[in-house]
């Protein structure tokens, strides 16, 4: 077992706050962590044979070839979030190759802490070579004590090769503080695998985000699942595309928007190049105080042969499945939770349980103070 | 057990069940019959304690209590239950998940129970979704089960069911209700609605009652009644003006 992250200037208010986001500090459940607080690398390590876990700056320093996966599905000059990070005289951020083969049940952690600095600014590139299978956890989190508020801006590139998967399960637990700007990109290979998750129960300043797949390989799949819970003040703009260009590639984008009062913008996108592709778009909103939730869902098909549907709907809690659940002994407040939690209990496929269970904990927190 | 008297319930502004009497005591189970759209489910309904059923005037004491303003939970609390018709289908809601809100601090063997009612490959399912008739009925019978409600209602508790099922659904039913007890020593009661009697097989009635336009308008022995109907249908009761 790896041994345990020492964080020796962090206070058990901090500590909660990732534990909340999914990083586990004990690292029982995990094979690989890597922490960043504010630009400071704490921490950079995996005990998983055929995994490594590296700064970006030794990943540079280490493989020569590694400067070809840089700013290649991202581009730099894609706006100013990537022209400030493409401008750092000193990247920061997590380099994982998982080599040939290689396969981890326990998830590598990676947590993004902002303690002090105004922006915190990352640069990661995530790499399964030929038929490995890697499973990330990406917890992003900021101090209690964050007082004037700051920015995250993290760009993300991963690459998953012929036969390989990779999941990528972000758990965000910012502050009304916190802007947050994620830039990430992929591309999918022959009968690769790709699995992204999002989980937002906590409130945040602004979050803006589209992250986009594209599958590349014959049978590539990719499937994006968010569940999301917005306050009041908190803007939240998400949105998730897959471009399939190869037979046989799939896609699944699947959104749970709850609003208490927030605005939520779900945006979706699948485009169909290529025959024999298929795509489906969801996007089920729940209000339950005035707010917003803007579903956008597009799907653009140009050939014969692409066969791509989507599904949106928006609106309460129906009286008469709450009274069902009272007449079975349960009140108001109870019946209403337990909706919730179905309707934000999407089983990802593919997971491994110890990431289900680190989804359904945050569901579970929200939960517990009411959602 | 039940007392309802001079009940008066409205939809919106729009009356639906109109002076009804009803006395069911420990052990008993009372069948209610009546041609569509005759107001028997709106009786459940409003028994239970759903919203949309306004009492206008009358009562509805249950244990010597008066539950009329009561919300359906408490009623629940008190030992009411209810097999739905038509239940509602809840997305994403897993029917182990809500047995397991149900049962609370109970220590009931759920996948046990469940079999025993053929729905153990059903709890990791979206609630009634995609549901056959025979395997909502057995999830409302499994809900009731693990409530064990000391009055319990059931609404055409064989419709859209086959046969194989009418007998398992019965069977449960039957000893929800005590039916396996000696009379003096059975407690709970049950109203049933029921169209083709067949349920009538595994729960011994004890009384009738039939309802037209809101009202009751006869009682009398269950057997009797749906002879009659079955024989002469709901003509002569819907001409029928004195209770």
């Amino acid at each position: 077992m790896p041994e345990p992250v020492r964080v020796p200037n962090l206070s058990k208010a901090d500590q909660n706050r990732l534990a909340q986001s999914g990083i586990d500090l004990s690292m029982k459940n995990r094979c690989g962590s890597y922490l960043q607080m504010d630009q400071d690398i704490v921490q950079s390590e995996c005990s998983q044979e055929g995994i490594e876990v590296l700064s970006y700056k030794k990943a540079m320093e280490k493989y020569d070839w590694i400067k070809e996966y840089a700013w290649k599905v991202v581009s730099p000059e894609k706006d100013d979030i990537t022209r400030y990070v493409a401008a750092q005289k000193e990247p920061k951020g997590y380099v994982i190759i998982a080599h040939k083969g290689s396969n981890n049940i326990f998830p590598i952690q990676a947590c993004l802490f902002l303690g002090r600095e105004q922006i915190q600014h990352v640069h990661n590139i995530v790499i399964a070579e030929e038929g490995a299978e890697l499973h990330i956890i990406s917890g992003c989190t900021s101090g209690e004590h964050v007082g004037k508020g700051g920015a995250h801006y993290g760009i993300s590139e991963f690459y998953v090769k012929k036969n390989a998967k990779i999941s990528f399960t972000m758990i965000h637990n910012w502050s009304e503080k916190i802007e947050v700007y994620p830039r990430s990109a992929s591309i999918v290979e022959e009968n690769g695998v790709f699995l992204s998750n999002y989980v937002c129960m906590q409130p945040v300043k602004k979050v803006q985000m589209y992250p986009t797949a594209t599958l590349k390989g014959a049978n590539s799949v990719a499937r994006f699942s968010s569940i999301v819970i917005s306050t009041p003040g908190s803007h939240m703009d998400l949105g998730s595309r897959a471009v399939l260009e190869a037979p046989g590639a799939s896609a699944e984008l699947i959104t749970r928007a709850i609003t208490k009062g927030g605005t939520i913008i779900s945006r979706g996108h699948i485009n169909g190049k290529v025959a024999g592709t298929r795509g489906h778009l969801e996007c089920k909103g729940l209000i339950l105080q005035d707010g917003v939730v803007y579903a956008i869902p597009e799907i653009e098909g140009s050939v014969v042969g692409t066969e791509l549907s989507h599904e949106a709907a928006v609106g309460k809690i129906a009286k008469d499945e709450i009274e069902y659940l009272m007449s079975r002994g349960l009140d108001e407040d109870e019946a209403t939770s337990t909706i919730i939690r179905g309707f934000l209990d999407v089983k990802i496929s593919g997971l491994p349980e110890a990431l289900q269970q680190q989804i359904d904990a945050s569901i579970d927190v929200a939960e517990k103070s009411g959602f | 057990m039940l007392h309802i008297e001079h009940l008066h319930v409205n939809i919106g502004d729009k009356e639906v069940l109109r002076d009804i009497n009803l006395h069911i005591n420990e052990g008993e189970t009372h069948v209610l019959l009546g041609p569509n759209g005759s107001g028997k489910t709106t009786l459940l309904m409003t028994i239970m304690g759903f919203s949309t059923y306004t009492i206008t005037k009358g009562t509805i004491t249950f244990k010597g209590e008066d539950v009329t303003r009561m919300h359906s939970n408490e009623r629940a609390k008190r030992g009411m239950g209810m097999l739905f018709q038509r239940p509602p289908t809840i997305s994403g809601l897993k029917l182990g998940k809500m047995l397991s809100a149900i049962s609370k601090t109970k220590q009931e063997n759920i996948p046990e129970l469940a079999k025993t009612v053929h729905m153990d490959r059903f709890l990791e399912r979206d609630i009634n979704k995609g549901f056959s008739g025979g395997e909502i009925k057995r999830s409302e019978v499994l809900q009731l089960m693990i409530q064990n409600p000391d009055f319990i209602m059931l609404d055409e508790p064989e419709s859209g069911v086959d046969l194989e099922n009418i007998s398992l659904i019965g069977t449960n039913i039957g000893a929800l209700l005590e039916k396996d007890k000696h009379l003096a020593k059975r407690k709970k009661c049950g109203l049933v609605i029921t169209h083709t009697g067949y349920i009538l097989d595994y729960l011994d009635a004890d009384k009738g009652h039939v309802m037209c336009e809101g009202q009751i308008r006869c009682h009398g022995n269950p057997r009797e009644i749906l002879k009659d109907i079955k024989q002469r249908g709901y003509r002569e009761c819907m001409e029928c003006r004195n209770q």
